[in-house]
Formats: structure tokens, sequence, C-alpha cells
């Protein structure tokens, strides 16, 4: 790429860059234009993940050193297509580049990331950044991809077509990037580089003037590949076949379900083992009371329970990293889009909603691959009804005490059929929400379906591995600190007030849960729950497999092994066959779970989501106990 | 399909050989190509839930504009909708009802 070494040769600036001001540099482009491996090819570790002010959207920045001393600051923009913002990523992109974003500096430089085998979209985006008038580059990407297929490319021509210096790189192997990084040095100290902003949203006419001098200039420098890629339409042919296409996805998804559902059972373990440890660790050498129970069964066993989720989740997104990067996610999504629409959710809410099975913690950070708020907002809303492996403890519990153990039509277990019922149940009620979510709230907001199928590349494994320990440490950052103080609190309700010196009943019954759960009693009475089962809800919002230790705590039924069945068996003497069906009934439903009720208002960025959540939550989970309990009470079973 | 094909009077090509019929893409079938003629999102409320302006140019921004080959590669199994179209050298997938306003020449 002789251009790109020739525009670089200008002198450096003359200031001495020590002293100046960080530069500041924007990466904008096209989805899958490689902008992200670009960003991490830059700035490699040295990354801060966080949210915009007052918006949801993920803000990526970065920061190196140039070789000639100065910093660089880089800040990574959501992709688009243009300027004229559709979603709220959008909006941000857009208003970073014209520097009207509230909380930011302006960018310095702008560089444009482009997909060299595919510029006919980028290049109408460069021509958008060329009339606002910012300092720009054109980043020409996977130029590797480009030379294999034999597309030419005359950079000098396009450089003096969007006046804007143009740089060949290969982001995944770091190649081109210290010319890249000269070339926006000198572009932001060059004289006339950048003139007043001037921007309006282009009409139709505008972006098809604007289309038109794309393909002209498409036309004038590059030249159509010798050997194009034949991969990605062999590939789909298979891939979206509408009957193999839709057979090999669910084959996908099931490896996916698996990978997070088992895989991640022996790490979820050892973590589990490694906390207890650590609590019997500290506890033995703290002596009894407030303290070492906050330390114990509140700070350890609240990390212990937010840390136990990690495996799960990188797992989780190991896979959807993977798939989006080899270009399979827009493809899902195209194979979904029909039998999800009937929901009215979106093609891509499969990913969350999946995930939602293992965890709705991770499902509900994964409904970031939805670009539209208010599909985004109905998956989350939705994702906490899918059954979670938390619920199994309680499904097997109260199923083991109470349904008997016989066969129905000779080969089904009814104990199976009752499990799988209620699965059905959460997936149908999360299906039937959404479409009531979308028909009478949002009424008439949905959105058209248009997606650009990427061609396949190969995920790079290091851009892959570093995406996934990202994930890792937001999920510790952010939902760490919000699930932690719950957890305290909870500990704190279930603790405090102490039981007095020779109490003769359980010690949660002198805490705040125990008042607090013999206060909603009578509220929970028409449901049929007993002041027990009220009080056992309140430890067990801490996550829902807790409501079983609590209900050991509340029946005073020793730990250790075999106190599950204990449990199951003084419950089948104490619970009628209503109440606890009653009670399976609310947890389908029940928004037993702080720590989802956390990650939403950190996904959400408000506590309104999460209010409603709940609300709705309680009010079905009421609501379906109240139906259970009535009807077997009618049939007898009271 | 259900949507029917719809003319529209001051898009239509000069009169020319009668070879030459214009149709709406959403309309089309596995295999269906030519050349995009307009683009205009339909008006009415059936036209989706985007005022037919905004999905005009969102269908302008992906490369639906006029003189662009498209070709239908692949239908979903249900309803044969939404499609994956070939757009001059990019691959987009669209349902069929926002795929309605882009009119496409084709030659017999």
């Amino acid at each position: 790429m002789s251009a790109a070494l020739e525009l670089t040769s200008r002198p450096p600036p003359i200031e001495s860059p020590g002293l100046a001001a960080p530069l500041r540099v924007a990466l904008v482009g096209n989805p899958n234009s490689g902008k992200t491996a670009m960003f991490n090819a830059l700035t490699g570790s040295r990354q801060k993940v966080a949210n915009y002010a007052g918006v949801t959207v993920e803000r990526k920045e970065g920061h190196l050193t140039a070789p000639d001393g100065r910093k660089v600051t880089v800040l990574d923009l959501p992709g688009t297509y243009s300027l004229r913002a559709r979603s709220p990523d959008e909006v941000v992109t857009r208003d970073a580049v014209l520097g009207r974003l509230a909380g930011e500096t302006p960018p310095d430089v702008v560089v444009c990331v482009a997909d060299a085998t595919n510029l006919r979209l980028v290049l109408r985006l460069a021509l958008e950044l060329k009339a606002v008038g910012r300092p720009a580059v054109l980043a020409l990407n996977m130029i590797d991809i480009a030379q294999r297929q034999g597309l030419d490319i005359d950079t000098e021509r396009l450089s003096r077509e969007l006046d804007m210096p143009v740089v060949a790189t290969v982001a995944t192997r770091k190649r081109g990037i210290e010319d890249l990084v000269r070339t926006v040095e000198t572009r932001a100290t060059a004289p006339g580089a950048g003139h007043a902003a001037d921007w309006h949203e282009p009409s139709a006419t505008e972006i098809r003037a604007l289309h038109r001098d794309a393909e002209r200039i498409l036309k004038a420098c590059v030249t159509p590949p010798k050997r194009p890629d034949t991969w990605t339409g062999r590939l789909d042919s298979v891939l979206l076949h509408p009957v193999a296409g839709l057979v090999i996805l669910l084959g996908v998804l099931f490896l996916m379900f698996q990978a997070v559902f088992t895989w991640a059972q022996p790490i979820m373990d050892l973590i589990t083992a490694g906390f207890d440890q650590l609590s019997a660790l500290v506890g033995a050498s703290l002596p009894d009371g407030v303290l070492k129970s906050l330390i114990c069964n509140g700070v350890i066993a609240g990390v212990g329970s937010v840390v136990v989720f990690l495996p799960q989740i990188m797992i989780l997104f190991l896979f959807i990293i993977l798939l989006e990067d080899f270009g399979y996610m827009a493809r899902a999504a195209f194979l979904l889009d029909r039998i999800m629409g009937g929901a009215g959710l979106h093609g891509r809410a499969f990913i969350p909603l999946l995930s939602s099975f293992a965890c709705a913690i991770p499902g509900i950070m994964a409904t970031r691959v939805i670009d539209q708020k208010r599909d985004r907002l109905t998956t989350i809303l939705v994702a906490p009804l899918m059954t979670c492996s938390a619920r199994i403890p309680v499904y097997t519990l109260i199923i083991g005490a109470f349904v008997p153990r016989r066969e129905v039509y000779g080969f089904l277990s009814l104990q199976g059929l009752v499990f799988f019922g209620l699965y059905a149940l959460g997936l149908v009620s999360a299906l039937a929400v959404a479409w009531v979510v979308r028909k009478v709230f949002w009424r008439g907001a949905s959105e058209p379906f248009i997606m650009e199928l990427p061609a396949y590349k190969l995920p790079d494994p290091m851009n892959v591995a570093r995406n996934v320990l990202q994930r890792a440490q937001i999920f510790l950052q952010r939902a760490g600190t919000i699930i932690l103080s719950m957890m305290v609190l909870i500990w704190f309700l279930s603790t405090v007030p102490f039981a007095p010196a020779g109490a003769k009943g359980p010690a949660i019954d002198y805490s705040f849960a125990g008042m607090i759960g013999h206060a909603i009693q009578p509220v929970l009475a028409p449901i049929g729950f007993s002041w027990q089962m009220a009080v056992a809800l309140i430890p067990g919002m801490a996550a829902r497999e807790v409501a079983v230790g609590a209900l050991g705590t509340v029946y005073a039924i020793q730990g250790g092994e075999g106190a599950s069945s204990v449990l199951g068996a003084h419950l089948a003497h104490q619970w009628s066959l209503a109440s606890a069906l009653a009670f399976l009934a609310w947890y389908v439903f029940a928004p037993q779970c702080a720590s989802t009720l956390g990650v939403v208002k950190r996904e959400t960025n408000s506590w309104r989501w999460p209010i409603i959540m709940f609300s709705y939550m309680i009010g079905l989970a009421y609501a379906a106990a109240f139906v259970t309990y009535r009807t077997a009470v009618a049939l007898g079973a009271g | 399909m259900s949507s029917p094909v719809r003319r529209l009077p001051e898009f239509d090509p000069p009169p020319k050989p009668a070879t030459e019929i214009v149709t709406s893409l959403g309309a089309g079938r596995r295999g269906f190509f030519g050349v995009v003629a307009s683009v205009a999102a339909p008006g009415g409320a059936a036209s989706g839930d985007l005022p037919a302006a905004e999905l005009e140019r969102r269908l302008l921004e992906m490369g639906f504009v006029e003189g662009a080959k498209v070709e239908i590669l692949h239908e979903g199994l249900f309803g044969a909708d939404p499609i994956a179209v070939k757009l001059d050298d990019m691959r987009v997938a669209l349902r069929r009802r926002d795929a309605r306003g882009v009119m496409v020449r084709t030659g017999i």
C-alpha cells in the first residue's frame, strides 16, 4: 500500500508531544467491519468499559502511546450505516462525531473503519463524515482478505476522492496499526483538515445522491475481485436452507444449552465448595457473633452467589462472540424471525431467552445483541419467566414430596411430567407476556427487519478471548456490586434482631424477615401459604434455591446428608397438596431473585424496569397460586 | 404472497418492449432477480409501523437504490418469510413486508 506510506511520511508535529493533551480518536464504521478488532489492536488490554452518561449504551475507551510518546485516547463508537441515528447506540455515534455528546470531549480525529472487501456502504458513511468536516482517516481493514480475493484498490485515488488519508490495515494481525497511528497524529495537526461541523439529517434524495457518489468512487477506485468469496454462498445454501438451516440451528442451540448447563457445573461446584471452605476457615478464626455472621453468611456467601454464575456467563458469551464473529448470528436471526415474531419478539431474542434457562442474569446481559430498545426491553422483561436452574431445587423438593412416584400410560413418570409442565408453563407465559407487552404497551411500534448478512469469517482466537474476558470483568464489576449489596441486605433482614437467649423457635422467626413473613401471611393466606412459607420467601429473595434452605431453617431441620429428603417428608406432613401446588405455581412466576432485579437495574440504567418486572411477576405469581390453590381445594386436595 | 403487486405510476419505466416487467421485491420467489427500478415505501397502515419516508430511507441506506442488482437467494420456512437477497455484492435479510416498496425490473 504505497499510498498509505506516502501519506504518513509527512513530518511529525513540531510541538513537544509530551506536553500536549492526549489525542482523542473515535472509531466509526459499519457493523461487521472489524471495528472491535481494530480497537483491540490499537489499545490492547488498556481498555475501560462503562456506560455513556444517562443512556444504556456501552462506552468502550482505551489508551495507547504513539511511537513518538504522544498519549492517544481511543473511543470505540457503536457500529452504524449512517449518521442518521435510528437506535440509542447510533445516537451516541452521531453525537460523538458531531461533538455534541453531553459529557464527552469531541474527538480530534475520526477513524472510519472499513471492511476492504465490502466498501459500498462504508463509502457513503465516509462521505457523510467528510461532509461533517471533522478530521477523518479511512482504515481499509481486512486488506489481506481483499488481496487474497484479488481485489484491487487504488488508495491514492480513494484518498483524493474522500479528502482523507487512507491506511491499509489487518487489525487481527496488527498490520498497518503503526501507520494508522502516525497518520492520525499527522491528520490531527494538519491545517485545514477540518472545518466547522455542519450537518443535517439527509433526506431520501440526499441519500440517493450520496449513494450515487459512493458508487462512482467505488467504480473509479476498486476493481472487482478476481477470486470472489464463494464460501459464503455455499455455506448459506445449507445454513439458510428453510429446513436444514433450522435443524442445524437447533443443533447449535442445543450444544450451547448443554454447554451452559452442564460444562459449567463442575466449575460452579468447585466455586461453591471453595467459598464454603473459605467461610468455614474464616468462621473458625472469628468469635461467634454479628461480625462472624455478617462476614460468613453475608459477605462471603453473597460474593460466592455472584461468582458462581461466572462459568455460565463466560461459556455463554464464548458461544455468542464466536457465532457473532463467524457471521452466523444474523443467519440465526433470519431463521428464527418468523417464529419469534409471532410473540412480538425480535429474531435475535432467542439467545437471551435460551440462556435464561440456565440463569436469567447472563440472559439479560445477552440482550445486548438486540439493537432496538423496545425489542430489548421486552426480552429483558420476559427472560426471568424462563425456567432457570435455580428453580430446579425448589421444584425437586416439592415434586418429590407431593407428586406420587408412579407412571402414566405405562412409561411416563408422573413426577417428570409435572416437571416438564412447569418448564412449559414458564416458556408459554414468557411468550404470552411478550405478546401482551407488544400489543398493549407498544402498540404499532414494530421495527422493520432489514439486516446485513455478513460474509463468513473465521473468528480470531485472541479477539474472542479478549472479548469473553471483558464480559466476565463487566459482570463482576457491575452486577457484583449491586448483587452483593442486596445479598448483605437480605442477610441483615434474616438475621437481625437475634433470637433471645433460650428461645424455642428458629432464630429466623425473631428477625425482620420473620416479622415481615408474619405480617404478609394474611395476604398470602388466600393462596394457601402458611406463615412458615411466608417467612421462607424473604431469604428466598436472595436466590430461588435459597428457599429450600430457608424452609429447612424455619422447620428447624438440621442440614447435612439427606436433609432435603427429611425436609420433603416433613413438608408432606405439614402442607396440604393444594398449598404445595400453589407454592409451585408461585415459583413459576414470582420474582424471587434479587440478583435478576439488580442486573435489570444495571442493564436499563433505571429502577423503573426492575420495579415493573417485580410488580407484574408478583401479580402473575399471586394469580397463578390463587387459581391453583382454589381449584385444588375445590377438587378436594385442601 | 399476500401483498399485492402495486404499481407506482410515477416510477414506471418509459414504455419499452413488453418483455420488461416491474414487480415488487416483496412478492418475488426464490430465484427472482432483476434491477431495482424504484424505492418508495408503500403508504398506509399496512406498511409497517414506521412512517413510509423512514422505511424508504432505511432501505436506501442498506443499499436498495435504483440501479442495484437484486436476487432472492433464500426464503424462510414459514410463509417464505423473511427473504435473503443478494444486493450488488452484499447479502441482506429482510421481511417481505419491508421489501414491498422495492420495485424490481425483470427482463424475460
